[in-house]
């Protein structure tokens, strides 16, 4: 037991465990170096594409889903458990319920980020943004936040002090919240260790995949911060929160309203119309609670204002919570779907997320790293000067990234719909809207740089510090009076509310799946949706080998394939995409971001040896081509053997595949296969590719948009 | 405009219940106390001293700001 009883007096002892999060700061430091490194690489290869090295694992595809999956579980995530264990313990004024819980937390967690920096540059991926890793690593991922969950609501029921803070209720939501979403989200059939399928098709897995997206943001990017914000915001002010009624509003109506607001991200889409418009209004809604909350947290201010001008954390804070303010007017105006199809698959979205992420995660997380090193280790910070160094090189870095996105995404947007007076197309090719923006990639990987270089300042700041340490680091003692012998108040309403774990848990957790429930349990009844007159045929054995390889390349990270319903956009690409085109796709491939064209009907518009010569060399056939090579789509043979049982398993969950389908399609995929070399040899590729993976990926892309439903 | 006959009644409905809720959370004295749990978490310890924090709502103890 951490607490002893002074005898008499009621005063109890409580020792907290500083150990864990100062490992968790360690961490959290150390990833945050990795995942913003992996940041600037890939956005450098933007724009010279050759900084791949020509390596596979080194490609902009699957670089990206380790980039934004070591930020979002690595570096925020690391961060998220320094704020929670070490703000919980003393807003609960116990010590962590487990020991060796936490400790298992944390090498538990390390681990699987070690796995995900393993599996995600080899392409053994899920094919899902933010949710890329698979299935093995995904079991022991919630296992881990299970023991989280144990430790942090163990902590909650042996707690000395029965009112529960504000920012407990974020940490609440946070915990059920993203637990709820990853399992949904992550549910998949393994046909081996290493290769596993979504049970969601099509636009079911649409709609969970951006349940899920956007809520990571609002559970594991917003909430927690939130919290934080409501702790050390007036911890590191000295003053109490501008409101604590506001909060109380803010946070029902925060978590109540995210929960609705994923669909934003398939606006204009085959997505049905209702959804789309329940997630606009709500996104539009959750302007209120999104700034009142960032007014509670600026406004605490009041009065000390001059805190800003002298104090490095201050600074860090309030531009943080400024940050969260633009962000979060920028969103409900990106969900607006007039706004949505300007700047939907442009690089305002990426600039968005940025805004969110290096403003708002980071700048908040870098205050608190401030704040709490010095007195975690018992010193003082070793140098402000270096602090405030950081943040003006920071801020200059987020200014570059995010007005250089802004600039391409609107442009690009404005490029790709311009349509002159004869109703044509003003670009007709798409690589004319690249050429004008890459300019502007080469400032978004000068902002990277600027970013990460006011970083180094923060780990020279907290090695100093922690090397000024003195030798023998004790939990912080504190003595705090025992519940027993608190003055018991008669407390009614939410204020009661406020004092009862369990039940304020349970109601928040109805908070989350009423949105929750109403938006996604209809869409899994598919046929509701999918007009089933409209025959789709299912993809032959080696489209499917294909299909796998264009999802284990991460082609989804530059390609869509959804051709939304606007006037210019089908003018480009042709008729607007069904839902029943992509009603047998695990994982769909829609797609968030076009940096090349849409793929949904790139099926028969170029010859076979076109896509050839492309994937070896796309400045083969264009020019100015910003796409990296794939040279060893060639060298690399088709997986023949594994395709009998994704067969098998699609036809299980209900794709129309007969027996003789299961049984004949390693057959079936190497006759298809011989018949596309011999047609490639004609045309003067040397060699046989009969067996290699680019016939398979020709397959695949030969066939979208060729399997009826248009 | 057959939605008014709808959303007038639905509006009704809603405006009532935030009036009958308030009513409510006033008379059971849910904002008689707004302040404490804010100031609360600032004493990290039983033997602080409210000296050492300073608030708007306490001029009081205004002065020995943190200074830095």
């Amino acid at each position: 037991m951490s607490a002893s009883n002074d005898s008499n007096s009621g005063i109890v002892q409580v020792k907290y465990n500083d150990e864990i999060v100062r490992m968790f700061i360690l961490a959290t430091i150390f990833w945050a170096t990795v995942a913003f490194s992996v940041g600037i690489i890939i956005a450098a290869q933007m724009v010279i594409w050759q900084l791949n090295l020509n390596t596979s694992w080194l490609t902009f595809g699957r670089l990206r889903p380790l980039h934004t999956n070591f930020n979002l579980f690595a570096f925020a995530g690391n961060a998220i458990f320094v704020g929670i264990y070490h703000s919980t313990q003393r807003l609960l004024k116990t010590r962590l319920f487990s020991d060796s819980l936490s400790k298992l937390h944390f090498w538990g967690w390390q681990s699987i980020i070690v796995l995900a920096a393993i599996t995600l540059p080899l392409g053994l991926s899920q094919g899902k943004e933010y949710a890329e890793l698979e299935w093995p690593i995904d079991i022991a991922l919630v296992l881990i936040w299970v023991v989280f969950a144990i430790n942090f609501f163990g902590t909650l029921l042996k707690r000395n002090e029965k009112h529960m803070y504000v920012s407990i209720w974020f940490y609440i939501a946070t915990i059920v919240t993203v637990g709820l979403l990853y399992i949904v989200n992550a549910i998949s059939l393994p046909i081996s260790f290493f290769k596993s399928y979504i049970v969601f098709a099509g636009i079911q897995d649409a709609l969970v995949q951006w349940w899920y997206g956007h809520n990571a943001v609002a559970f594991f990017l917003t909430t927690p911060f939130l919290g934080f914000m409501y702790y050390y915001m007036p911890k590191a002010a000295n003053r109490p929160i501008y409101s604590y009624r506001l909060s109380v509003m803010h946070f029902w109506s925060l978590i109540f309203l995210y929960i609705w607001a994923g669909p934003h991200h398939l606006l204009n889409t085959a997505l049905p119309e209702w959804l789309q418009t329940l997630g606009i209004v709500f996104s539009v809604m959750l302007w209120a609670p999104s700034w009142g909350g960032a007014v509670n947290g600026i406004l605490t201010l009041r009065g000390a204002w001059n805190l800003l001008r002298t104090d490095p954390i201050i600074k860090f804070l309030v531009a943080a919570i400024t940050f969260y303010a633009m962000v979060t007017f920028e969103g409900p105006l990106l969900s607006v779907k007039a706004v949505n199809s300007l700047g939907h698959y442009t690089d305002w979205i990426v600039g968005h997320v940025h805004l969110g992420t290096l403003g708002w995660n980071g700048f908040l997380t870098f205050g608190i790293l401030y704040f709490i090193v010095p007195k975690l280790w018992k010193t003082e910070l070793y140098s402000k000067k270096l602090a405030n160094i950081h943040f003006w090189i920071g801020i200059l870095g987020i200014l570059f990234y995010y007005l250089s996105m802004l600039a391409s995404g609107i442009t690009q947007g404005l490029m790709w719909r311009a349509v002159d007076a004869n109703g044509n197309l003003v670009y007709p090719d798409f690589i004319e809207t690249v050429i004008r923006i890459v300019p502007l990639f080469f400032f978004r990987a000068i902002g990277g740089v600027l970013f990460l270089a006011g970083f180094v300042f923060l780990i020279y700041n907290v090695y100093k510090t922690i090397k000024q340490a003195p030798k023998d680091l004790a939990d912080e003692t504190v003595q705090i009076k025992g519940t027993s012998s608190a003055i018991n108040h008669p407390e009614r309403g939410h204020r009661r509310l406020e004092g009862m774990a369990v039940a304020f848990t349970i109601l928040a957790l109805i908070a989350i799946l009423a949105g929750s429930i109403i938006e996604v349990i209809p869409t899994l009844s598919i046929n509701k949706y999918v007009k089933t007159e409209k025959k789709i045929k299912p993809f032959t054995p080696l489209e499917l080998a294909g299909r796998d390889i264009y999802i284990k390349e991460g082609c989804y990270t530059c390609h869509s394939q959804m051709i939304r319903s606007i006037h210019s956009e089908e003018l480009r690409y042709g008729a607007a995409s069904t839902i029943e085109e992509s009603m047998y796709d695990r994982p769909f491939q829609w797609g968030s971001k076009r940096t090349g064209p849409d793929l949904a009907r790139l099926g028969k518009k170029y010859p076979d040896l076109w896509h050839y010569m492309h994937m070896e060399n796309p400045r083969a056939v264009t020019k100015e081509s910003i796409m990296p090579a794939y040279p060893w789509l060639i060298s690399s043979k088709i997986d023949f053997n594994r395709l009998e049982k994704t067969i098998a398993l699609f036809k299980k969950l209900g794709v129309p595949y007969s027996d003789k389908d299961i049984s004949d399609a390693s057959i079936s995929a190497k006759t298809q296969a011989l018949g596309i070399a011999a047609r490639l040899k004609d045309q003067g590729v040397k060699g046989d590719v009969s067996d290699k993976k680019i016939t398979a990926l020709i397959a695949y892309l030969q066939a979208l948009g060729q399997k009826g439903a248009q | 405009m057959t939605i008014l006959y709808i959303i007038i009644p639905i509006a009704i409905i809603l405006v009532s219940s935030f009036v009958f809720f308030f009513i409510w959370a006033v008379k059971t004295e849910q904002f008689d106390d707004l302040e404490t749990p804010a100031h609360k978490i600032l004493i990290d310890d039983w033997n602080d001293k409210l000296t050492n924090f300073q608030s708007p709502s306490f001029p009081l103890f205004q002065k020995g700001a943190k200074g830095d």
